[in-house]
């Protein structure tokens, strides 16, 4: 199969619909394997920090939505940047589908974040520098949400959100070295946030399954709001229109 | 095109422009007033105490420099977009790269550089020490130019809405974080008796950065714009 054809094949929202279709079932099943599973080993069978007691382990769920999060971005700036170069409209679709999920995942990631922060820190709050720099992401989606949400014209709703997204993803690793260097000069390193590296292996291996899970989850999530995108989209087509009245008949 | 050519046209932009908001003048002296007013809304809120207004005077001024720039930003492309001034630049042969860079740059002439020269007075209403006066003068001159060129990115996403003010500001906000770091802090570093030189630097790379690569992003989405 050649290049282009490959290309052509995941141009078409129809063939993406059954390929995902496939998909899902097994994404389903593993992430939520992977999530359950790891998060049960993580809280229930993996021994107490000796320093953290048990607050620790909702990193289980923190690392995952954080790691997931940023990763969404640039998946999403990606998508944009294909949609806006090769005029894929399925990149458009999945540009969409990845903001309020990215969005959600940065807020679940700051939320644990301070509930664990409460018990260890004694402060539901602190400014530190990887905590500001995901509330930055977090505003970057906030905008790209806003913006498609404004457009009344699909079409120039996704290139202009695509537009924004590439910016900020361009304007991210300056967000994030000036966040750092801002930290660095105003306040003194006293709690060292870098102990992740030191973790020990019964901690990391669950930590990993939900990580793993985490990934697959975001995947099949994508995969559902894109196909939704899809179905409304293509509502007028006719392979769209069949598959609809086939089902109900 | 020569170059000659070019620079014409970047002239002749520039002083359109520069020309028509300076007849306007709303354009130019709204964001100044805003400046003043919110600055001054400071002291009330927090109370009068000279040391502890000294303390945040350069973050103030610059948050308040920033939102003034902000706000200022909306009208960047709108009137040429309601008259369709805008259309007849994308339809014309000549490239819009240099149009648009001119736009900005007027758009900064008139709005940023006023307000970088007006922060002297506001550093004396809000007792910042004198050592501070000129670095905050210096950041604010390149940071508002960065803040004018990012700014204008929102704009041209924003210009063909109806409801474009208060987006405008969601969806630029979040960029404007690393000028305002840089920028307060050269102020904070000069009042410290610190060098505020590398700060300053900083700005001037973001600003270059901006010059060259801001234009390109504001032309697609001006382009984005018109088309819808």
């Amino acid at each position: 199969m050649s290049i282009s054809s490959t290309f052509h094949k995941w141009g078409s929202p129809r063939w993406f619909y059954q390929f995902s279709g496939r998909l899902l079932p097994w994404l389903a099943i593993l992430s939520l394997l992977l999530l359950v599973g790891g998060a049960v080993w993580g809280l229930a069978f993996v021994p107490a920090d000796y320093k953290q007691g048990n607050s620790f382990r909702i990193m289980y769920i923190h690392v995952p939505a954080a790691a997931v999060a940023m990763g969404a971005y640039m998946t999403m700036a990606t998508a944009g940047a294909i949609h806006l170069i090769w005029r894929m409209k399925l990149a458009a679709m999945v540009m969409k589908a990845i903001a309020p999920i990215g969005a959600s995942l940065t807020f679940l990631s700051l939320l644990t974040g301070a509930v664990w922060g409460k018990p260890t820190w004694g402060t539901w709050w602190v400014w530190d520098a990887r905590i500001t720099s995901v509330l930055i992401l977090f505003f970057l989606y906030l905008g790209v949400i806003a913006l498609h949400q404004a457009f009344e014209n699909r079409d120039a709703a996704a290139k202009a959100c695509a537009v924004l997204a590439i910016v900020g993803a361009v304007n991210i690793p300056i967000i994030y070295w000036s966040v750092e260097w801002w930290y660095s000069l105003h306040q003194p390193a006293s709690i060292s946030f870098t102990g992740e590296s030191t973790i020990h292996p019964s901690m990391l291996r669950p930590l990993m399954a939900t990580l793993c899970g985490m990934y697959l989850f975001f995947g099949w999530l994508l995969l559902l709001y894109t196909r939704i995108e899809i179905l409304e989209r293509e509502k007028n087509t006719r392979w769209v229109q069949d598959l609809i009245c086939g089902e109900s008949r | 095109m020569s170059e000659p050519k070019l620079l014409k046209l970047v002239i002749a932009v520039l002083h359109r422009d520069i020309v028509a908001s300076l007849r306007r003048g709303s354009e130019w002296s709204n964001p100044l007033v805003f400046f003043v007013m919110v600055c001054a809304l400071f002291p009330l809120g927090i109370g009068p105490q000279p040391d502890r207004l000294a303390d945040l005077a350069p973050g103030i001024l610059w948050v308040v420099a920033l939102l003034a720039s902000l706000l200022a930003t909306d009208s960047l492309f709108r009137g040429d977009f309601d008259d369709a001034t805008l259309e007849q630049m994308l339809l014309t042969h000549q490239s819009l790269y240099p149009q648009v860079l001119a736009k900005t740059l007027a758009h900064w002439l008139v709005t940023g550089l006023p307000l970088s020269l007006l922060s002297p007075m506001l550093g004396l209403l809000l007792h910042l020490p004198g050592e501070g006066t000129v670095p905050l003068m210096l950041s604010l001159v390149l940071g508002t130019s960065v803040l004018s060129f990012i700014g204008a990115i929102g704009a041209a996403l924003t210009v063909g809405l109806r409801k474009g003010g208060l987006l405008l500001s969601l969806i630029v906000l979040p960029l404007y974080i690393p000028v305002l770091i840089f920028g307060s802090s050269a102020v904070k570093a000069a009042i410290e008796g610190a060098a505020y030189l590398p700060q300053l630097a900083m700005l001037g790379v973001f600003f270059l950065g901006a010059l060259a690569f801001a234009p390109l992003a504001i032309c697609g989405a001006l382009r984005i714009s018109v088309d819808q």
